[in-house]
């Protein structure tokens, strides 16, 4: 296949960026997109030129840091895959592809298609875990969990924290990225003792980030590697509302020896 | 507790929550609105109407709730530029292609857009009716027989001008709710996959049939009977 590409060039977070166009003349319809990138880099450091700068570790959808925004889709234009699972028969010979950044405040370019999305770690830190060491698997009755519970925490969980719903979000909103781990952890009786503090300091950080808000438009959903449904986000809401009627003042002092 | 609701009320949540609410409130005030106006069409010259429309002034229930509308719409729009100037500064530089229209709807990208629309329809409908009607009192007191609201109606809605800024209003205000009412649910927390698609059919059903047909039906009928010189009000008698 021949492609001409139009890739994003920025030497660092400085500078202003531009985009540069590449001829490629022989691109097997079975690589993946990155592999298509890792040609097209070979070739540009033969000429002694800069590679082009992009994430990706996995290359089997997993990890999630390849973040491309192709054809101005999160990930290229199939729905349910990462940038690394997306193959170029899905283009055709002659195409030009324009492939740029994540675009948000909250993520911002480090160099050419890398951006910084450290914002998301920070969410994390302010409430996505369970705080003390839940133990080695308990025989399967111990601690009941609904089906329909397991299955949709399990859902939300597959969350990669690639980005895709921020870079996708018309307000740049990390919602769905929020919401997928506060339902996650919400529906399970580990996670459940912490939602109340979890689901406020983690809607504070991310409001706290710059990221957008919320206006249902779904694009974050269409544009899930992992299928992550908006409902997480309905499910964030309520958590936040309830948790905001149901906080108890902390008590003062530092507490006793026991 | 105050700070806690303050924080949730500054929170990016909590700003949609109040969008959502004083939404549902207006849609069902316009619920009310659609039943007043479909008095005018019982052919007894406008007398329902009148009497339901007076009746409205004497009640002191409505005076209040006249007051919460008044808020709620303020509040409303607060809300919509507080969030939008949000939403854009978010993305500092734009996408040189974007996507966004195979991935969302134009209802909902537009918000903005058909809200100011129907904010403008709001001003101008309370200039024409709830100004002269309440406020000025430039007709004398509602048991005057001169006020006749319903005669009023008819004559603002044969001009075709005002008849085709209603007419294009309605259709901006189905637009907003094709995507505001779902929406609102969805805000609220009230949702999950199970109710998705029944708030979804509700909205559309509501935007377009209740609302679009319900409330274009007053400027189509009342221009069309003063063109075709039919007694829209007086058809029954
Ligand atoms: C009769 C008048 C109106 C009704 C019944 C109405 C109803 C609604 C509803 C139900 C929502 C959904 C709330 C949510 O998504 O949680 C909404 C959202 C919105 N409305 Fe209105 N609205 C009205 C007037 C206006 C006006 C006058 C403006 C602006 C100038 C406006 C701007 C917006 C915006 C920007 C949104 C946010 C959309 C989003 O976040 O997706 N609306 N409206
Ligand atoms: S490189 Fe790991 S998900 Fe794509």
């Amino acid at each position: 296949m021949k492609l001409t590409l139009k890739v994003w060039r920025q030497k660092n977070a400085k500078d202003s960026g531009k985009f540069a166009t590449y001829q490629l003349n022989e691109v097997s319809p079975d690589m993946s997109f990155l592999e298509m990138f890792d040609v097209l880099n070979e070739e540009l450091v033969g000429k002694g030129e800069d590679p082009v700068a992009f994430d990706h570790d996995c290359r089997e959808g997993i990890c999630g840091m390849c973040s491309m925004y192709i054809n101005g889709r999160a990930h290229g234009p199939m729905s349910g895959t990462t940038t690394c699972q997306l193959h170029m028969r899905k283009f055709k010979d002659g195409d030009t592809i324009t492939v740029e950044p994540w675009r948000a405040g909250a993520f911002p370019v480090l160099k050419d298609l890398v951006v910084d999305r450290s914002a998301f770690d920070r969410i994390i830190a302010a409430g996505g875990y369970v705080s003390v060491n839940t133990g080695s698997a308990k025989d399967a009755n111990n601690i009941p969990v609904p089906k329909h519970d397991a299955d949709a925490a399990f859902a939300a969980a597959a969350c990669i924290g690639c980005g895709a719903c921020v870079a996708a979000c018309k307000n740049a909103s990390a919602m769905l990225f929020a919401s997928a781990k506060i339902s996650q952890l919400a529906l399970l009786p580990q996670g459940k003792v912490e939602r109340t503090d979890r689901v406020l300091n983690m809607v504070k950080q991310m409001d706290a980030e710059g990221f957008g808000s919320c206006t249902n438009t779904g694009s974050c959903e269409a544009e899930c590697p992992k299928n992550i449904s908006l409902e997480n986000i309905a499910t964030m809401n309520r958590e936040y509302l309830l948790a905001t009627v149901s906080k108890q003042p902390d008590f003062g002092g530092t507490g006793g020896a026991g | 507790m105050a700070n806690k609701v303050s924080q949730y009320l500054q929170s990016s949540i909590g700003k949609k929550t109040v969008m959502a609410a004083t939404g549902l409130f207006l849609v069902v005030f316009l619920l009310e609105h659609l039943y007043t106006n479909v008095l005018l069409f019982f052919g007894d010259g406008g007398k329902a109407f009148n009497d339901a429309s007076h009746g409205m002034v004497h009640s002191i229930i409505i005076r209040i709730i006249e007051v919460v509308l008044f808020v709620s719409i303020v509040l409303h729009v607060i809300q919509a530029l507080m969030l939008t100037g949000q939403n854009n500064k978010a993305r500092p530089v734009k996408y040189a292609v974007s996507g966004v229209s195979k991935t969302s709807s134009w209802f909902s990208r537009n918000m903005l857009l058909t809200g100011s629309i129907i904010f403008f329809f709001i001003v101008v409908h309370l200039y024409n009716f709830f100004v002269p009607y309440r406020v000025t009192g430039t007709v004398n007191g509602p048991e005057d027989p001169a006020n006749n609201l319903a005669i009023a109606v008819a004559e603002a809605l044969g001009d075709p001008m005002y008849a085709a800024l209603y007419l294009v209003s309605v259709l901006f205000l189905a637009f907003h709710l094709n995507h505001g009412f779902q929406s609102a649910f969805q805000t609220a927390g009230l949702n999950n996959r199970r109710y998705a698609p029944l708030w979804k059919m509700a909205g559309s059903f509501l935007a377009f049939i209740v609302f679009g047909l319900g409330f274009a039906s007053f400027p189509v009928l009342f221009y069309l009977s003063k063109v075709m010189e039919w007694d829209l009000l007086n058809w029954a008698k």
